[in-house]
């Protein structure tokens, strides 16, 4: 038997962790029914293969490019408008649910008010909630309330990402460093003006950059919107998935490669020059 | 002859030139102390002997071989017979100090016994008897970022000495401890080396120290040999011409890095 | 200089609202007006009465363990593939092999969770399975960018200090950059898992299973108090991973 001087005690804590892994791999491979075998069984890999030999050449014919351009261009439409109603929803619920601007917590050593935390909590809440639910839920939600098309994907983003925009704004102005707004209260300012002076110029360049990210989360994001009928590169996608039509379905792809790597590239000359 | 230098030279890759013209024998089973000024050469004499560095020029034998015209692989087996101890521990911090001294063999052990003792040790009581020895063995389970400076180069040293290296080189070794503990440390380096018959290459910038605990003292100086004496022979005059107009300023650091970007979800 | 650059960048932004709201035909005026605020408040009314009678329960449990383990195993696999391209990503076998990693990895992270599902329902079949997998491909691109990044940064010292001792590359990898790096990885790895089990839900949309699956038919058979049901459940879902990977965070993660 080993004596205490040889025991490791971090034995103990490893295995027991390590038959909890093999405990919940077990049930959870069969709840998923995980099988990548399956990718490789030959009646698969030769209908795939057929599929994916259709990749080459993608469709490049000039009424279907027209349609992509436009497809794309409703893309870059839905999630630029869709953001702009976010913003609009977001920056009023991120002042209301932050602390930054408590008057009670103004004072040297004190805490926020109840008052005021009655009101920060429930937005807050609604914020998460907004932002809990995945994007695509609404989108299913807003094409069943408001019909197929893109105004579906608008509202859908609006509501997720003034949930998000709304959650982030809130914890940037806590997190910029309080005594500026703080003093300003403290000297009689009303609580937008000591943000607006106080805060604000602190954060900014951290807010601009995060929404400048969400734009390029956005314009990914309506794409995969259009799955369920709220227009773009994703409705287009659907359609030619289900008419098994490879080389269009290859033309999109590629697309949507390039337009992700156009946002991503606008997004990062926007943040160079915000920060 | 375990350890020979030929007219070595070693110009770094930013164009210093760190060690000139360095003629060097040492016999199998000696000890030898390298002191001299900041900057004059011993870290880039040590690594060169450990062969981290290649020198530019002039030929090198190390425990009979010339390990830069061997094979890579033949090289690495060489490297397992030499022991490092680096003046600043290359410790991972998250990383638990049994396993950083058991690390000392992983160039004799085969990959199966290596991943294994990541995940039990494999041999607990060969760590705790070494780092019994160098006052440490309460420490054996803590992580080393637990640990103070001193402390975390014992854990370098023992790592070394579990390695049971034919040689053993060690850059600054005691230069976190405070003099007692600097002076027993030493000892038992020394006890170990003669004990087990292993060449023992240190250098210090404690020269009380150096000429405390071994019987061969070289001073390096602009990257050249000064002085290569039996401790006896070593006078004040010597130490002073070798420590004349040492630099008292360090060089200025490189300006801060900016801060990076962190995405915020 | 400076602020006319900034003042013709805050133009253009602007114009690039306007133009997107009439491009789509949108007047964003017109989306507050009473009609179709009402027509929305009455569809959303029909949610309010969530279905909770026991059979329902237990097919939202059972789609509920789906998803999550859908999710959790998707994340795991994407993990070991991650690590595994991220070696040759960061450099580490020299540069032919980086490009062809870093290009895999791209392609990879490109394509969308739900491209990926819909392909993976294609050659997989209807079923978690194609959800899985597809989760994993996506993350797994997503995952090796991370990885290879943290890989670059870490500091190389320790392992510099294995192989002088002669230890072979794999053994200077465990032993010398690993320690540090796995709680990095770690982080990575929760953060993305938050990620897909929102994912999860949704890929049933389109055939792989799960919440999402029922989500889709329920809509579509126009059975709201079912439907609410569900996306109570996918909350529940979101909120407890959220939850749990924030504990694992703090419990192990602690710099």
């Amino acid at each position: 038997m080993l004596s205490r001087h040889h025991r490791d005690p971090a034995a103990l804590p490893r295995l027991l962790l390590a038959a909890l892994a093999v405990l919940l791999l077990w049930p959870g491979i069969r709840l998923a029914e995980l099988n990548p075998g399956v990718l490789f069984d030959p009646a698969v890999s030769r209908s795939t293969g057929a599929f994916l030999a259709g990749f080459w050449p993608p469709a490049h014919d000039r009424d279907f490019l027209a349609l992509l351009w436009d497809a794309t261009l409703q893309t870059l439409a839905i999630a630029t408008a869709g953001m702009f109603l976010a913003l609009v929803l977001a920056v009023p619920a991120s002042l209301l649910a932050s602390r930054a601007l408590s008057l009670s917590a103004a004072s040297i050593g004190a805490r926020p008010g109840w008052a005021g935390t009655c009101v920060r909590w429930p937005v807050r809440g609604v914020l998460i909630f907004l932002r809990s639910v995945p994007e695509i839920v609404w989108a299913l939600l807003f094409v069943r309330a408001v019909g197929l098309g893109p105004t579906a994907g608008v509202l859908a983003i609006a509501i997720t990402y003034a949930g998000m925009l709304g959650k982030v704004y809130a914890e940037i102005y806590e997190s910029i460093d309080q005594r500026p707004a703080q003093a300003l209260m403290r000297a009689g300012a009303g609580r937008l003006a000591a943000f607006a002076y106080g805060t604000l110029p602190a954060a900014a360049a951290e807010l601009m950059s995060y929404t400048v990210y969400r734009w390029e989360c956005a314009v990914r994001a309506s794409v995969v919107m259009g799955f369920v009928g709220a227009g773009g590169l994703g409705q287009q996608i659907d359609l030619s998935m289900r008419m098994f039509a490879s080389a269009e379905v290859a033309s999109i792809l590629l697309t949507f490669i390039v337009l992700v790597l156009f946002a991503d590239l606008l997004s990062r000359v926007l943040r160079g020059r915000f920060t | 002859m375990t350890l020979r230098l030929t007219a070595v030279d070693l110009r770094h890759r930013n164009g210093v030139q760190a060690l000139r013209d360095v003629h060097l024998n040492i016999a199998a089973g000696e000890r030898v102390a390298i002191i001299g000024p900041s900057g004059a050469g011993k870290s880039s004499l040590l690594n060169v002997l450990a062969t981290a560095l290649q020198p530019s020029a002039g030929e090198l034998a190390v425990l009979g071989v010339q390990p830069w015209q061997l094979s890579s692989r033949a090289r690495q087996r060489l490297r397992a017979r030499i022991g490092l101890i680096h003046q600043a521990p290359p410790l991972p911090p998250r990383q638990r100090v049994v396993t950083a001294v058991l690390a000392g063999k992983l160039g004799q052990w085969g990959l199966g016994k290596s991943l294994l003792n990541l995940l039990h040790p494999v041999d607990i009581a060969g760590a705790r008897a070494l780092l019994a020895r160098l006052d440490l063995d309460d420490k054996l389970f803590a992580q080393c970022q637990q640990l103070s400076g001193g402390q975390l180069q014992r854990v370098g040293i023992a790592r070394a000495l579990y390695q049971q290296p034919e040689l053993l080189l060690a850059d600054e070794p005691v230069s976190a401890m405070d003099p007692r503990l600097a002076r027993h440390t030493l000892d038992l380096l020394c006890q170990h080396a003669s004990e087990q018959r292993v060449t023992l290459v240190a250098s210090l910038h404690t020269v009380e120290l150096a000429l405390a605990c071994f019987p061969r003292i070289i001073g390096v100086r602009d990257g050249r040999i000064a002085f290569d004496l039996s401790a006896a022979e070593v006078t004040p005059q010597r130490l002073d011409d070798l420590y004349a107009n040492a630099q008292l300023s360090p060089a200025p650091t490189s300006a801060d890095t900016a801060t990076p970007w962190l995405p915020r979800c | 200089m400076r602020r006319l650059g900034n003042a013709t960048l805050v133009l253009a932004i602007i114009l690039a609202v306007v133009a997107s709201f009439a491009y789509l035909g949108l007047n964003p005026f017109n989306l507050g007006d009473a009609d179709s605020l009402g027509h929305m408040a009455r569809y959303a009314a029909r949610f309010l009465s969530p279905d909770f009678t026991a059979a329902h329960l237990w097919a939202v449990g059972h789609a509920s363990l789906e998803t999550l383990a859908m999710s959790a195993l998707g994340t795991l696999l994407a993990a070991i593939a991650a690590l595994l391209l991220a070696i040759p990503a960061a450099g580490r076998l020299g540069w032919p092999l980086q490009g062809l990693a870093k290009l895999l990895l791209n392609a990879l992270r490109a394509v969308p969770e739900l491209v990926w599902a819909v392909l993976m329902v294609l050659a997989a079949g209807l079923g978690p399975n194609a959800g899985t997998l597809a989760l994993a491909l996506h993350t797994a691109g997503v995952l090796g960018r991370l990885f290879a990044e943290a890989l670059e940064n870490t500091p190389p010292e320790p392992a510099n200090a294995i192989r002088l001792q002669g230890g072979n590359a794999w053994l200077a990898f465990c032993y010398g950059t690993l320690p540090n790096l796995w709680p990095q990885l770690l982080a990575y790895t929760l953060y993305r898992w938050e990620n897909n089990i929102r994912m999860a839900s949704i890929l049933g949309f389109v055939g792989a299973g799960g919440l999402g699956q029922m989500l889709y038919v329920s809509l579509s058979l126009f059975q709201e108090a079912r439907a609410s049901t569900l996306i109570l459940a996918m909350l529940l879902l979101v909120l407890g991973v959220d939850a749990l990977s924030g504990w694992m965070r703090q419990r192990w993660i602690r710099l």
